[in-house]
Formats: structure tokens, sequence, C-alpha cells
């Protein structure tokens, strides 16, 4: 019976072992916040801050990382963001950088 | 239930966001291809883990003959955010049973994260209807889309002449400023902005997300607080929209 778990390839507990410690962040925060009785206020600030401060460094290397085709689409689609909905500025911006990159930027 | 919080309304918030994660799975499961993980072995990981940039990592790691612990370790790094998305979330699933927030939690990626806190800002409780809904559509199409990509992906020869390695950015853009209203909004965009280029620059991916995060947070907990309560217990929720 030693030898069907060993059979298991190293491949497959490495992902185990992965999704392990991602479920475990995901469970994580909850479980620390939850044992306080009450969230002090400062706390709650940071909380309420955590989207935009997260999804802003998902955002922040477009600016870096590629050329003058994806500045001008980024800086395009906050204007546009501001103005019209979601998918359509989505969907705009996409087009926008293909556009761009096909002109050659 | 108002059609707001059905399970039906959850798959349709999440047409869009999925539509966008569907390129990645593909891309994931090309990448699989390429580094030569088996077709078992590639859904094995979108299935457990569910977490595009991670398995992105893991997968680039696994051919280079690193040590395991730290394949495992980078994928602890990379998801790490997800412990500040557990605990801003979890205060409004309280009306979830225990089994409903153990699902809730594996399913909490980045869209359904940020959807669930546009919800918030919308002042709409968040049903475990509609969060499963929206969470296990996404989770079949990242599946699907893993599937697909290594079966077929390779016949994608340039993915940017069509765009579809820039389509994440704009999309986080768009959650970025659905956000706008909330308090220190443009402070904490700014703060984690700068900071995340410059580690992005410096010590490079995927630490900029960290550095960058606390550096807006940190922002946001430096400004004078609002109308204190001094001495009154203060409520498990941000406020009277909660639900829960």
């Amino acid at each position: 019976m030693s030898s069907g778990f060993m059979t298991i390839p190293a491949n497959v507990w490495i992902i185990l072992a992965g999704a392990l410690v991602t479920y475990a962040t995901r469970f994580g925060g909850h479980l620390v916040i939850s044992r306080m009785k009450r969230i002090p206020p400062r706390v709650n600030v940071a909380l309420n801050a955590v989207p935009a401060a997260v999804i802003t460094t998902l955002v922040a290397p477009g600016f870096v990382q590629h050329g003058a085709a994806e500045i001008i689409t980024l800086l395009a689609a906050i204007v546009l963001g501001l103005r019209l909905p979601m998918m359509v500025m989505f969907l705009l911006g996409w087009a926008l950088v293909v556009a761009l990159r096909a002109a050659g930027l | 239930m108002p059609s707001s919080s059905s399970a039906w309304a959850g798959i349709r918030d999440s047409i869009p966001p999925s539509m966008s994660a569907l390129p990645f799975g593909l891309l994931f499961g090309t990448l699989a291809f390429d580094k030569g993980l088996s077709l078992a072995d590639a859904t094995l990981m979108s299935a457990t883990i569910f977490g595009g940039a991670s398995q992105m990592v893991g997968i680039e790691l696994f051919r280079g003959g690193v040590a395991a612990w730290l394949i495992v370790f980078s994928i602890f790094a990379v998801n790490f955010r997800h412990i500040l998305y557990s605990a801003s979330i979890g205060r409004h699933l309280s009306e979830f049973t225990f089994l409903q927030k153990a699902l809730a939690f594996f399913l909490l990626v980045d869209p359904l994260y940020a959807s669930s806190e546009l919800r918030i800002e919308r002042k709409t409780p968040i049903t475990f209807a509609w969060y499963a809904g929206y969470g296990i559509f996404m989770y079949f199409i990242w599946i699907a889309g893993t599937v697909v990509g290594y079966e077929f992906g390779r016949l994608i020869r340039n993915p940017e002449a069509i765009g579809i390695d820039f389509l994440l950015p704009i999309y986080f853009l768009g959650l970025l400023l659905g956000f706008r209203k909330r308090q220190h909004w443009l402070p904490v965009v700014l703060a984690s902005g700068v900071a995340a280029i410059i580690a992005y620059l410096t010590v490079g991916s995927p630490w900029h997300v960290g550095l960058g995060s606390i550096a807006g947070i940190l922002v946001a907990v430096l400004m004078p607080l609002e109308r204190e309560p001094q001495d009154d217990p203060v409520p498990a929720s941000d406020g009277p929209e909660d639900m829960g």
C-alpha cells in the first residue's frame, strides 16, 4: 500500500501543496479578522482601502512594461471609464490597443 | 429573492470577467503544453489552485528544476493578496453557513472579490446563490479554457497582434474606476501605483503587488479618521449597508 502512495508523481504533490497554501490565503484572512470581537477603526479604514490598493498594482506595470501603444490605451481607458459603462470601455480599450499596435506604436 | 440576488444574476455578472479570464485560461493551457506538463497536471492545477498568475509562475518553475518547496512558496507569495481579500470580504459573509464559507473562500479569485466589493459599494446584499453562481461559472470557464488551450492554443501564433496579453490591465483598470467614490481613493491609488512601479522596476514581479498594496493601505491608515467613534463598539462591518 505504501507503493501506491509512492507512485503518485512529484508534480501532483507540488500542485496539491500549491492548492493548499492558496486555499489557506483565501480562508486565512477571514479567520484572523473574525477572531476579533470588534474591528478597530484604523483596521476598518485599511480594509476598505484594500481593493483600490491591490487592483492599482495589477494595472500599474502596464504603464512601464510595454510601450507607447499601451500607455495611450490605459490613459484613454481612464477617460472613457469615467464616462462609459465598464464593458464598453473594455471593448474600446481592446480595439484601441490592437489598432495602435497595428499602426506600429 | 430579488433577481439581482439569484444564481442567474451571479452567472450574468460573471460573464464579462469570465470572458476576460478565458484567454488567460487558454494561454495557461498553451504554456503548460509548451513546458511539457501533462494535460492531467494542467487541469489539476486549474481545478485545485484556480489562480491564473500563480499557475503561470508554477509551470514556469516546474521546468527549471527548482526545489519543490520553492515552487510551493512562490505560489503562496503570488496568492498572498488573497489574505487581504478574505479579511475584507469575510465581514460581509456572516449569513453564510460554515460549508458555504468554505466553498466561497475556495472560489475567491480577483474578479469575484472585486465584484463583491462593488456589490457592497452599491448596498446590494451578497447572497450565497449570487456568489456561487458567479464563482462556479468562472471556475468551469477557467478549466474549460485550460483544456481547450492545451489542445488548440498552439494555433494562436501571435497573441500580441490581437491584444490578448493586454486585456487584463484594461479590465482591472475598469474595476479600479468602479471604486472611485470610496474614501481616500485617489491618494491610495497614487501611492500604490507609484510604489508598485518602483517595486516592479527594482525588485521585480510579483513583489510589486504586495509592496504596492502595502503603500496604498498605509496612506489610507495615515489619513485623519473621519467621525471617529470614541467608546462605541465598532460594528463588524463598514457601515449600515451591510446586510449580513
